[in-house]
């Protein structure tokens, strides 16, 4: 790739988490019977008009105030028209130009450093519905429930310059958007939808080259493969003297290529015009400024929060802080008990496992942060080693409660008496002999040997530090 | 002597309130003169007998409701708007047997007053066209002529109300549908200013144009229609947040002192047929009789209107008229072999030729390339005409000029020629582009034809009250034209 410069920009559909759809009353729940959340308005019925969700309207700007854009205080509304079964109007109600947020930016992690990337507009919009071919009855269905949900298309500028940072900015956006929690961030569901624009040009050019949309790309690895495998071939093409064309080409992930889905000529020509039946989507300075106040902490400041407030490594800091449900689990927890890397070690360690193993998030553990604290204080205090810690967490997550009371209910607490140990420590010597007599002529190695056996005989309770000190002054 | 279905709406009124009459006697009354005019009229596309009359039955039971303003009075709406499980084909074959399950919000209002809903009136196909020859199932006749056209699209309103098949109806107008229609039937229409009334439930054709409003004999039969239907309807952005005036109260001035008429000299100028000219001259000096005072206006860019509308009536109802694609409702192609051919077929079948033409021409002025040299310019002069009408209202309470050129004309006489039918809009059109209220007001026979002529009072923004006042002033001072001879 010596000769040529990689120019990549995403357009991304975010589903808003609102209750009701973009303009209707309709529920936007997902997984329901076909045609069950459908009403005059989303069904495209004669007469039906739409009036917009307020809430949309808000996490819209929010999005945008997130991502330091300007929020218009009078966007409006445009029809894009075209005949698709699964849209019933026959036109979409999306934005254009006078979208609600347009010119912003974010900071996305590029190796150690960051990188700008502009945001040319969040347009609020919504979505079409389902269309389901039966081949066996040579029919097709359409499904409205999703019909009219609320999404927001985040376009940005054409500034990423190769597939690992087109997914940096992706799982950016991704965490900004559960951060804000306006969107469930699903990907195989389709409430987080990727588009990329991909274009070469010789290094150092200023103009554009020819540049080919990619579509149906539903995971980050998909949309990683995706472009990498359409800048490879863009490239072969220049090199072989051809050239590239204008055209949408869909990803398809099993055979890992991209293939022509439509030329430049069979491109739709939408018609944008306003939307005659809505007015414009007028918002006061003092609305705009209050939903700033309640912005969150985004997952960037909040990483280098964590790095400075807490000392952690930027490698903790950035796995704690990806899930903002487990970034404020960990920060109340360090509130609990003051050692951040402890906490830390355990969070990232048995504590990520065990969500991932048993597929839950953060809200469905039972166990409270200051008890999660607790547990790691106690393994700091040698009251339980941090096996047994990391033992008993997945059933203390399950079940909650105090970890100290837990692990003396269970009899789990360290043998820290040497008295106690050392009654264990002269059994185990007594009863292998010949190691001992081993040990004594210079096979230091079977000290491991000693410990596993008072281990096992204190069903790992002993104190291991107190055992190696005993072993050493027995033998 | 005056027929049962002769009265008006207020006197009907009464009579039921007082139990003089039933409810069922006034249904039947309507429903037989629909059987004995109907075959020459043609006025409405169907009639719901059956259930007008059970409704009257179930209401003659429960005994008079003062309450409800419309209590027992039999009504007919245009068939542009939905009917909850009545068919409502807005003139088209593509609409042939859709039933909406819900009522436009007009209509639910009419229901919630006690109306009795007794037909669905005949109209242009999707109201386009100004002669209600553009139906799939009918061309309506004028009832004062039934060689000659009604006017539309609410042609079929304005004929049945003229007929005295009911005592009202409501009409739409996006760019002179009622208005003119009431001038060539000699009833009164008004339409609304933009937003008063909930546009929900009406069919789209120009959204941005399209106001639903009452057709009557009276003009107090109007008023009380108007404030049945006026007020805010929150499922539609457009409908303003307020609450209507008292149109009833408005209807008691008893001269125009201190009124200042505006006459606009571009409605009073060439291609104004005599004597439509001559009757509404006379009825302006009626006005100035009653003390109004008369102001010489300017709208200067009226000549732009025509153009100006054609373009985003067209650009809107391209769009609006997408969703009747085939594929949940109304008329399908069934030669289609696969999707294009479901839009293609079902779509150059199910609308006839004047719907088409004005698809492809909306199309076309929102086109790539086009849209800023069409649809944009027209969008900018169409802010320039309404500052002219409000720069003009300034001045003047009302502005007075014909609805229409002429008087009705030929069956058949201007359907090769459509756009001379466009311009059969020309007083009527700019008014909606400019979102404000007019009403057309029968002020005599044209001295030719013998056929109505019809006054057009426009008024400012939500000032209905001011056009009821003057045309019901006016309406006292002009002799009545009655019911048509001969039917």
């Amino acid at each position: 790739m010596a000769d040529f410069e990689v120019v990549i920009g995403l357009e991304v559909h975010a589903q808003l988490k609102t209750e009701s759809k973009l303009f209707c009353s309709c529920s936007t729940r997902f997984g329901s019977e076909p045609n069950e959340n459908v009403c005059e308005v989303c069904s495209g019925m004669p007469g039906a008009l739409p009036t917009l969700n307020a809430k949309a309207v808000e996490f819209a700007a929010k999005m945008g105030l997130a991502m330091n854009c300007n929020v218009s205080l009078g966007s409006i509304f445009e029809r894009k028209n075209y005949f698709y079964p699964d849209s019933p109007n026959g036109y979409q109600i999306s934005q254009l130009d006078n979208a609600i947020c347009q010119n912003g930016y974010i900071e996305i992690p590029v190796g150690e450093s960051t990188k700008r990337v502009g945001i040319t507009r969040i347009q609020l919009e919504n979505d079409a519905g389902k269309s389901i071919h039966s081949q066996a009855e040579n029919l097709s269905y359409v499904d409205f429930n999703r019909t009219g949900v609320p999404l927001i298309e985040i376009v940005s500028d054409p500034d990423m310059r190769s597939a690992e940072q087109a997914v940096s900015y992706l799982k950016t956006l991704h965490s900004i958007l559960l951060y804000l929690d306006i969107c469930d961030g699903n990907m195989e569901e389709g409430s987080f939808r990727c588009d990329a624009n991909v274009s070469l040009r010789p290094r150092g050019q200023e103009e554009f080259g020819t540049r080919v949309e990619l579509k149906n790309m539903n995971s980050f690895r998909n949309v990683q493969r995706g472009i990498e495998y359409e800048i490879a071939r863009q490239e072969d093409l220049i090199l072989d003297g051809e050239e590239v064309v204008q055209e949408t080409r869909l990803y398809n992930a099993e055979k890992n290529i991209t293939a022509s889905m439509r030329g430049k000529e069979e491109a739709h020509d939408y018609r944008y015009f306003p939307d005659p039946d809505l007015i414009p989507i007028k918002l006061t300075e003092e609305q705009v400024a209050g939903w700033k106040s309640e912005l969150p902490e985004l997952p960037l400041e909040k990483r280098a929060r964590f790095e400075s407030e807490f000392g952690l490594p930027e490698y903790d800091a950035n796995l704690l802080t990806q899930d903002r449900a487990i970034a404020e689990y960990f920060e109340a927890a360090v509130g609990c008990f003051n050692n951040p890397k402890k906490l830390s070690n355990f969070m990232m360690g048995q504590f990520m496992r065990e969500l991932n193993e048993r597929s839950i998030a953060v809200a469905d553990v039972a166990l409270a942060p200051e008890h999660f604290a607790e547990l790691v204080r106690i393994v700091e205090e040698g009251m339980i080693s941090t096996k047994i810690g990391n033992d008993v967490l997945p059933e203390l997550m399950e079940k909650g409660g105090s970890a100290e009371a837990f692990v003396k209910e269970k009899g789990m607490v360290q043998i820290s008496d040497s008295s106690e140990l050392e009654s264990v420590v002269d059994e185990v010597i007594a009863e292998n002999p010949s190691e001992a007599e081993a040990y004594r002529g210079g096979k230091h190695k079977l000290q491991s040997f000693f410990v596993g056996q008072v281990m096992r005989k204190t069903r790992g309770k002993a104190n291991p530090a107190l055992v190696n000190e005993l072993l050493q002054k027995k033998l | 002597m005056s027929f049962l279905y002769d009265k008006s709406l207020s006197e009907i009124r009464s009579l039921l309130l007082a139990k003089e009459l039933t409810v069922t006697e006034v249904v039947e009354a309507c429903l037989k003169r629909i059987e004995e005019t109907e075959p020459s009229v043609q006025a409405l596309i169907s009639v719901q007998a059956e259930e007008a009359l059970e409704q009257a039955r179930a209401m003659d039971e429960a005994g008079p409701n003062e309450s409800k303003p419309l209590w027992g009075i039999p009504l007919t709406v245009k068939d542009l708007l939905c009917t909850k499980g009545t068919k409502t084909t807005c003139g088209s074959k593509i609409l042939e047997n859709f039933e909406p399950f819900y009522d436009a919000f007009a209509v639910a209002k009419l229901k919630e007053a006690g109306a009795v809903i007794i037909g669905k009136a005949n109209m242009d196909e999707f109201a386009m066209g100004s002669s209600t020859e553009n139906s799939a199932y009918k061309a309506t006749k004028n009832p004062w002529d039934l060689n000659k056209v009604p006017g539309g699209s609410s042609g079929g309103s304005a004929a049945c109300v003229t007929a005295s098949q009911a005592f009202g109806s409501l009409g739409t107008d996006t760019g002179g549908s009622i208005r003119q229609p009431a001038s060539l039937c000699g009833c009164v229409g008004l339409k609304p200013t933009y937003g008063l009334v909930s546009r929900r439930g009406m069919v789209a054709y120009g959204s941005s144009l399209d106001q639903i409003g009452p057709m009557t004999r009276s003009v107090e039969d109007n008023a009380r229609l108007l404030q049945v239907i006026a007020g805010h309807d929150e499922k539609d952005s457009t409908s303003v947040d307020a609450p209507a005036a008292d149109y009833l109260a408005a209807l008691n001035r008893t001269d125009l002192k201190g009124l200042n008429v505006g006459l606009p000299k571009e409605f009073w100028a060439e291609g104004l047929d005599g004597e439509v000219e001559s009757a509404c001259r006379a009825a302006v000096a009626k006005l100035e009789e009653l003390g109004a005072e008369l102001v010489e206006v300017e709208l200067p860019h009226s000549s732009y209107a025509i153009a100006t509308y054609y373009i985003i009536a067209m650009a809107e109802a391209s769009s609006n008229l997408a969703r009747f694609d085939g594929v949940r409702y109304g008329y399908r192609s069934d030669e289609a072999e696969n999707l294009l051919d479901i839009y293609v077929k079902s779509r150059s079948k199910g609308f006839g030729d004047e719907v088409q033409r004005r698809i492809m021409l909306g199309t076309y002025v929102l086109s790539s390339g086009y849209y800023d040299a069409y649809y944009k310019k027209a969008a900018q002069v169409r802010r320039l005409i309404r500052e002219d009408y409000l720069k003009a209202l300034e001045q003047c309470d009302v502005l007075v000029g014909p609805a229409s050129p002429v008087t009705a004309w030929n069956v058949g006489e201007l359907t090769s020629d459509p756009l001379k039918m466009y311009l059969m809009d020309i007083y009527t059109i700019s008014l909606n582009l400019a979102g404000l209220p007019g009403l057309s007001l029968p002020v005599g026979l044209g001295a030719d034809s013998n056929m109505p002529v019809g006054l057009q009072l426009l008024g400012k923004e939500f000032d209905e009250a001011t056009l009821y006042s003057v045309a019901s002033l006016l309406e006292e001072k002009t002799e009545q034209l009655g019911t048509p001879a001969g039917l």
